[in-house]
């Protein structure tokens, strides 16, 4: 891979200010959900393991059911403003596509030999398809949560994830996909911290294309 | 009421089989104490129990709760019908469930046993399990939600509640039926869901008589709602307009927990 010349370097908008919101919002229901989803996981749970007692949220039993069933709202209602807006802004097509495997093993292998160049504002094939996952495992939680809420009155869906009990393990496994997501998000933004700095700014010096690829 | 041996030893090998969960129960209890001292500290009255006029944190969730019961009021289709299953995925043996251990389940005494029936009914006159009998019966097999997340799939039996409210000259245009039992469990239903073909005052589990541990002589079952809503050992009925509440929806579980 060759390395970028040295650019003239402009403050542009690489995050939109909905995405920055939504973003923000998110992070707080996603908060909430994930602990006090583990306390109701303790309560009965699917696997040799509970969540520790620090780790929770809410309390007792009532206490966590009320937060995750009023952070439900924030989470489902702000994650569909993120993807009207996704779709409709055409977010999605510009910072998530192209996407293809090829171009995702390329990446990852530059990015384990660590020759792999932190473009400003634009991502790379292995960050699009976390991007893309995260989406995908937050529709399939809201899904799959519902499937949980109204077994009868919505039982086409909860029989589209093979009944409740399976629900119920389709609800844990996208659960944990995303908190390994929020893990390597984290780590990511611990290594570039100035990526935080523009989730909340929403710009950056970005260097100018180069006219040659 | 002198209980026969076979009841006797069957609680005993429930008591058995539930005593590693009580002690982890007990440890629970000791573990939330030490550690409010600790790190939750700093989510006290996070957790509801400062009630709804509480913290803020309370305020807001008791709040939720509320708007949650009316979105739930709404989604409710009175002619959805629960999912019913073959005889051949019952689950056995079925779980035992209650704020108490086996030991205090309430014995009770067919021949003394009577269900008072008060509020905004026509006819408050009692019944015998012989006259509840004697009422159209109605079986289903049913999955039976609890609110901690696990299912189990059981038969149940008995009167449609619905044909026990229209016997009685209830006011089906009241808004509440509440229950009394005699293990001091209270509880309450929407009449929507009081009135659904599926709500039964179930006299029977499996094809027999209700056990003790199942709520004998007579417990709601209602197969719309999470397993809480289905108070056991029922002792009384009454139809009313003013909120009644119930033993866990007074300590913060959602009152509707429609499924």
């Amino acid at each position: 891979m060759t390395i970028l010349p040295e650019t003239p370097a402009r403050l542009t908008v690489i995050h939109p200010l909905v995405v920055r919101i939504t973003h923000w919002i998110n992070a707080v229901a996603v908060f909430c959900m994930l602990f006090s989803g583990w306390a109701i996981y303790n309560a009965s749970p699917l696997f040799p393991f509970a969540f520790p007692k620090w780790a929770v949220l809410g309390g007792w039993l009532g206490g966590a059911l009320a937060w995750h069933f009023a952070a439900m709202w924030l989470f489902a209602l702000n994650g569909l403003a993120y993807l009207a807006y996704g779709l409709v802004a055409r977010h999605f097509a510009t910072a998530f596509l192209p996407l293809s495997p090829g171009a995702v093993w390329r990446d990852a292998r530059a990015a384990l030999r660590l020759r792999l160049i932190h473009r400003v504002g634009r991502y790379n094939a292995v960050q699009r398809l976390a991007y893309v996952a995260a989406v995908v495992l937050g529709v399939t939680l809201v899904a799959s949560g519902c499937a949980l809420w109204k077994p009868v009155q919505w039982q086409a869906l909860t029989n589209l994830f093979g009944g409740y009990e399976w629900a119920r393990r389709v609800h844990f496994l996208a659960m944990a996909g995303l908190a390994g997501f929020i893990l390597l998000h984290l780590a990511l933004v611990a290594i570039v911290p100035s990526t935080l700095v523009a989730m909340i700014t929403g710009r950056a010096r970005v260097a100018e294309e180069p006219t040659v690829r | 009421m002198i209980r026969d041996p076979d009841t006797n030893a069957r609680l005993k090998a429930l008591r058995r089989d539930i005593a590693p969960e009580l002690a982890s129960l007990e440890r629970r209890l000791v573990l939330r104490g030490g550690l409010s001292l600790g790190a939750l500290t700093l989510l006290s009255g996070c957790d509801l129990s400062t009630g709804s006029n509480g913290t803020l944190a309370d305020r807001v969730l008791w709040a939720m709760s509320r708007a949650n019961d009316r979105v739930q009021q709404w989604l409710f289709d009175p002619a959805t019908l629960a999912p019913t299953y073959p005889a051949s995925m019952i689950d056995t043996p079925f779980r035992f469930n209650a704020y108490y251990p086996p030991d205090n389940i309430p014995e009770i005494d067919e021949a003394t046993w009577k269900l008072e029936v008060t509020g905004l009914v026509a006819d408050k006159a009692p019944w015998t399990l012989e006259k509840l009998r004697a009422l159209p019966q109605e079986s289903q097999i049913t999955r039976h939600i609890c609110i901690e997340g696990w299912s189990q799939i059981g038969q149940w039996g008995g009167v449609p509640l619905r044909t026990f409210l229209e016997r009685t000259g209830a006011d089906l245009t009241a808004k509440y039926v509440g229950f009394k039992c005699a293990d001091r469990y209270y509880g309450s239903l929407d009449m929507p869901s009081a009135l659904h073909p599926q709500t039964i005052l179930a006299l029977d589990f499996a094809g027999q008589p209700l056990a003790p541990e199942y709520g004998y002589p007579l417990r709601v079952r209602v197969p719309t709602k999470l397993g809480f809503k289905s108070p056991k050992h029922i002792a009384a009925i009454f139809v009313t307009n003013d909120y009644p509440g119930g033993y866990w929806e007074d300590q913060g579980y959602n009152w509707f927990s429609g499924i």
